[in-house]
């Protein structure tokens, strides 16, 4: 319904475009030379008939449902007032059941019947009031713009004000969202705050969360030093592993690898970025964990199939293309002059790549690296399935160990019941990850913006 | 500042040398790609001589200047044929060490390209790759003769921990030329290197260029014909890949065999 609405805007925009087209033409024949060139006058007078009924549309969707609720709230008998905001919230979910049609649960009461009859007409009534509106604004649009077109109307530069605001406007979207999971983190977070304090919960060494069913008795204990200490092997591990292959890997490609082999090989390498991250997990738990496994039991040390080596090895390879592909882009910004000066004064090549390219590219290439360590904190399928999510404070590698991101997903899967601690404790443990991978980003960011400046 | 050029009395000096061949080309041809740079050249370059290439743009002296320690491998796709030789060796013998050679014919550049090192690492880089100095004292004394030799020790003495990018243009070219006499060259060879510069750190290369052909023989590209004029002993005209004309500056200057050196150094084309 909603959609035809939007077509049938669009169909009068179109046909509004036309009208301005026309009219501007119209104008013109009379001799004088217009200011911008008809195609701008038509799209002028389209948006004039067509963005205020979208905007109406728009406030209208988000404000009808909060406007019927009152109006139905305020009609129910008297001695439910006295109901708690959790029980209003069922009734009115049973309401809007029963006036969309769809059937409930339980006995319908009289009042359900009466209220839900009482919010179907306001919603129809809504509808047709808005269409009622929007019609009016479009036509009141078209006419005034129409009127308008005239050879002083400025209308290239007023598209060029529409357009502009679109743009900021798609901009203010990706922001917006940014700050609204923020938002929703913290106050979350906070929530949680109330159940457990921040000192017991940041510096807490023991997690056992508990079940929220198992009684309100016995308190969990949520210390994040675990699975904090988790995290941090796990990339510490994959960043073992990435760097020194990533570098290497970018070395290769940016100053030895003849074009034809750069051109086939970058591609194939940056394809391991394009895999999907429970792909390496069931890799990692099928084929790397129990070869490790069988080759700790060759070496007879103790090494589980399940393990934060596992875990950390296969992380590892993930994110090779992130180390290899930045620090490829940044060893080739180098310029060539330096090159150039170490090569005339008889070093060779290798000389030439460790002791000039590789110091000058230094800043970007820790760049690359912090953004490589913050994409494996964050990681979480890999370790959901290899990391073995054994909340346990170890030194031990070849132990499994659990994550910040595997307990997420363990306190959010399941039954979940937002009034209690064991799982708001998912937004205190996001907003800590967020804080970290964050923290790294900005100065990754600010590490490489710098290297830039050097050389540009 | 004043800054005076002798090189009347320099080259009555070198006049009276015998002068052997230091390096000679014998049909040089270059191709990038599918492209003949350079048709075939014949040059030779005496031994503690300055020798100027001019031409305009294109013309493939840069390009020839490269070839003489072969930075011309540097560049993918291009291709040398023909015959060079230091002290009668074939550079282009397989069997020859070309980071040898660069150590022997080393090159400064158009632009300054000091390394993101200090003042001191800069010059100690060259001598470290190649082993010159077995003590830190040995080394230093290399840093320093380099810098003197360059004119630049006076200026830096007291900031040789802070980064060669810090100089200024004129005093980073400088450094890039102590750079290149602290591996004990031959031969320098100068890529325009004062195209990038004001008139006063101009005449200071200049200055220091004629003070070098003591030691060294120079081969310096230069768009600048009063330049060529003030310092080289001899001139080399390149158009369109060939070399047109070779002789002694004053000779080219004044009384050019070649009407397109005659037009070109009196601004006809170019």
């Amino acid at each position: 319904m909603n959609l035809v609405l939007i077509a049938t805007v669009l169909i009068v925009m179109a046909m509004a475009y036309q009208v301005g087209l026309s009219r501007s033409r119209a104008v013109a024949d009379g001799g004088v030379r217009l200011h911008s060139r008809p195609g701008y006058y038509g799209v002028l007078v389209a948006l004039w008939c067509g963005l205020p009924a979208l905007l109406l549309f728009g406030v209208w969707l988000l404000l009808q449902d909060a406007i019927v609720e009152v109006l139905v709230v305020q009609q129910l008998p008297a001695e439910l007032a006295a109901l708690s905001e959790r029980e209003m919230q069922v009734l009115l979910r049973r309401i809007g059941a029963l006036a969309s049609g769809q059937g409930v649960s339980g006995e319908v009461q009289a009042y359900e019947v009466a209220a839900a009859q009482q919010m179907a007409r306001l919603e129809s009534m809504g509808r047709l009031a808005m269409i009622a509106a929007m019609a009016v604004l479009a036509v009141v649009g078209l006419v005034t713009a129409q009127r308008r077109v005239s050879p002083q109307l400025r209308a290239r530069n007023q598209v060029e004000r529409v357009i502009t605001a679109l743009l900021a406007l798609s901009s203010g979207v990706a922001i917006l969202t940014t700050v609204g999971i923020v938002l929703s983190l913290v106050g979350e977070a906070l929530h949680f705050f109330r159940y457990i304090s921040p000192a017991e919960f940041f510096f807490g060494t023991v997690w056992n969360p508990r079940f929220s069913t198992s009684g309100v008795g016995q308190q969990g204990e949520f210390g994040l030093l675990p699975l904090l200490w988790g995290t941090l092997m796990v990339s510490a591990i994959a960043l073992l592993v990435a760097i020194p292959l990533g570098l290497m890997t970018a070395i290769y490609m940016a100053e030895y690898a003849p074009p034809w082999l750069r051109n086939v090989a970058k591609p194939i390498i940056e394809v391991l970025a394009g895999i999907p991250t429970i792909v390496y997990g069931f890799f990692a738990l099928i084929v790397i964990g129990p070869f490790l496994s069988g080759l700790g039991d060759m070496l007879g040390i103790g090494i589980r199939a399940t393990s934060a080596l596992t875990a950390g090895l296969v992380m590892g390879i993930m994110i090779i293309p992130f180390v290899s592909s930045l620090s490829d882009d940044i060893i080739t910004q180098v310029p060539k002059s330096l090159r150039d000066g170490a090569l005339g004064l008889g070093a060779t090549k290798s000389e030439m790549i460790r002791q000039v390219v590789l110091p000058a590219a230094l800043p970007g290439i820790v760049g690359a690296f912090l953004l490589a360590a913050s994409r494996a904190i964050g990681e979480t399928m890999i370790v959901v399935l290899a990391a073995g999510n054994n909340p346990v404070l170890h030194a031990n590698p070849f132990e499994a160990i659990s994550t910040i991101t595997v307990t997420i997903v363990n306190q959010l899967t399941g039954d979940m019941d937002f009034s209690s601690p064991q799982s708001l404790v998912a937004f205190a443990l996001g907003l800590t990850l967020f804080v970290i991978t964050l923290g790294l980003n900005v100065i990754a960011l600010v590490v490489v913006r710098k290297y830039r400046q050097q050389y540009e | 500042m004043t800054v005076s050029v002798t090189v009347p009395t320099a080259m009555n000096k070198r006049a009276a040398q015998a002068a052997s061949v230091k390096m000679s080309a014998r049909g040089v041809k270059v191709f990038y790609g599918e492209n003949e740079a350079l048709h075939g050249i014949d040059l030779d370059i005496m031994e503690h001589e300055v020798i100027a290439f001019i031409g305009p743009s294109g013309c493939g002296k840069s390009t020839f200047l490269r070839c003489l320690n072969r930075m011309n491998d540097t560049i993918a796709g291009s291709r040398v044929e023909g015959q060079v030789t230091l002290d009668g060796n074939d550079i282009y013998d397989p069997s020859l060490d070309v980071v040898l050679l660069r150590a022997q014919v080393g090159i400064v550049f158009q632009k300054p390209n000091p390394f993101p090192k200090s003042i001191y690492e800069n010059i100690a880089y060259g001598p470290r790759l190649h082993g010159l100095a077995r003590r830190r004292a040995e080394l230093d004394d290399i840093v320093e003769s380099s810098l003197r030799r360059a004119g630049l020790w006076d200026e830096v003495k007291d900031r040789l921990n802070e980064p060669g990018t810090s100089l200024s243009g004129g005093q980073q070219q400088r450094l890039c030329i102590a750079r290149t006499i602290a591996v004990s060259p031959e031969v320098i060879l100068m890529d325009e290197p004062c195209s990038a510069l004001d008139p006063i750190a101009t005449g200071k290369i200049e200055q220091l260029i004629d003070e070098l052909s003591e030691s060294y023989t120079i081969v310096m590209v230069t768009h600048n014909m009063q330049q060529a004029a003030r310092v080289a002993h001899k001139t080399a005209f390149f158009h369109l890949g060939d070399l047109v004309e070779v002789g002694d500056t004053d000779d080219i200057f004044t009384n050019p065999r070649e009407q397109r050196t005659h037009d070109y150094i009196t601004g006809r084309f170019g």
